[in-house]
């Protein structure tokens, strides 16, 4: 196995962090520069993508055990889950299927071609389970991991102006709003101007994750 | 050594649920399923909280760099987005607004009745 994949990801994924870490700004969003550099360097290099994933992939590989391990702060979220079950509950249903009716409906209504409709619809949700879900129903698993990660950019960059300007200012609703439409980019933003929008934010993040991937593939052969 | 009982715990609920999704042919991905799995052995106490907690919170904390490998894949779809450039972007902004607007005033509904 050639180790050039791993070392590239992990010297280029470091330098945007300590970048960001310096100007935090959703420009400065490590993921998205990181992808682009290192696309921007296989293509000046002719470097395949087969071999840059030959190492490349262990990092992938560990999304599996990562998603598992979001089980760790939705139990710790236990008591506020119970407090607002209502609110989580509905927000959830509401918000989760609107995400994919939209994005499905929008793309389809401007001409997107199937592969791109069924990319689009498992947006809104957490990288790693957007991914699993794009590999199940035939979408292209790496144009999902862009434009989710560009979907948690709008999140983080407007997502508590957004919610300023249509006077939503329930601690709740905001976090919820958050979660379910920009998922851990959004709730990493909304968490800095108050942590209970943010806990919740978190919560409705891994709980669409669920709830998108036991309804997606479902309603997606309806849509078809 | 504390951490492997962790570690094989996080991967042992992977595989149970990889396996699961497979014999029963799920739409879930397998990961899913093992989330699921592991939340309802914390909530039986079936499992420890600090048995998993230290190296949860580690995957969990260094999950952003594992997206890049699958992002970088975009490098083959390049000539698919210049040609769906406008589908896949209005879709994605309008989406995004759509789904915060309407689960917000939801949830903001919600609350007002609860007052």
């Amino acid at each position: 196995m050639n180790p050039l994949g791993i070392t590239l990801t992990l010297v280029v994924f470091y330098l945007f962090s300590e970048l960001h870490s310096r100007r935090r700004a959703f420009y400065t969003n490590p993921v998205l520069l990181s992808i682009i550099t290192i696309a921007v360097i296989l293509r000046g290099f002719g470097i395949p993508y087969g071999s840059y994933m030959g190492s490349a992939v262990i990092l992938k590989f560990l999304l599996g055990p990562a998603v598992v391990s979001l089980a760790v702060p939705v139990y710790k979220g236990r008591a506020t889950i119970k407090a607002y079950a209502r609110e989580i509950g509905l927000g959830i249903a509401t918000g989760g299927t609107v995400a994919i009716l939209s994005a499905f409906y929008i793309a389809r209504l401007l001409g997107g071609s199937e592969e791109v409709l069924l990319s689009i619809a498992p947006k809104s949700v957490t990288t790693a389970i957007a991914i699993g879900i794009s590999e199940k129903i035939g979408g292209i698993p790496a144009l999902t991991a862009v434009l989710v990660i560009l979907t948690g950019l709008l999140g983080n960059a407007f997502a508590p102006e957004l919610l300023g300007l249509i006077r939503v200012r329930d601690r709740i609703a905001r976090g919820l709003a958050t979660g379910v439409s920009s998922h851990g980019l959004g709730t990493a933003r909304i968490i800095l101007e108050d942590e209970l929008a943010g806990a919740v934010s978190g919560l409705a993040m891994a709980l669409n994750g669920v709830f998108t991937s036991l309804l997606l593939p479902h309603l997606i052969e309806l849509l078809k | 050594m504390k951490a492997y009982r962790g570690l094989a715990i996080i991967f042992g609920f992977y595989a149970l649920g990889e396996l699961v999704t497979y014999i029963l042919n799920l739409t879930v991905p397998g990961s899913v399923m093992g989330m699921l799995f592991l939340l309802g052995s914390l909530l039986a106490g079936l499992i420890k909280l600090e048995w998993v907690e230290g190296e949860a919170e580690l995957f969990v904390r260094n999950m952003s760099v594992m997206f890049v490998p699958p992002g970088v894949g975009i490098v083959a779809y390049l000539g698919l987005i210049r040609s769906q450039a406008v589908p896949i972007f209005v879709a994605l902004v309008l989406s995004f607004l759509i789904t915060l607007v309407v689960t917000a005033k939801t949830v903001e509904f919600l609350r007002r009745g609860e007052k």
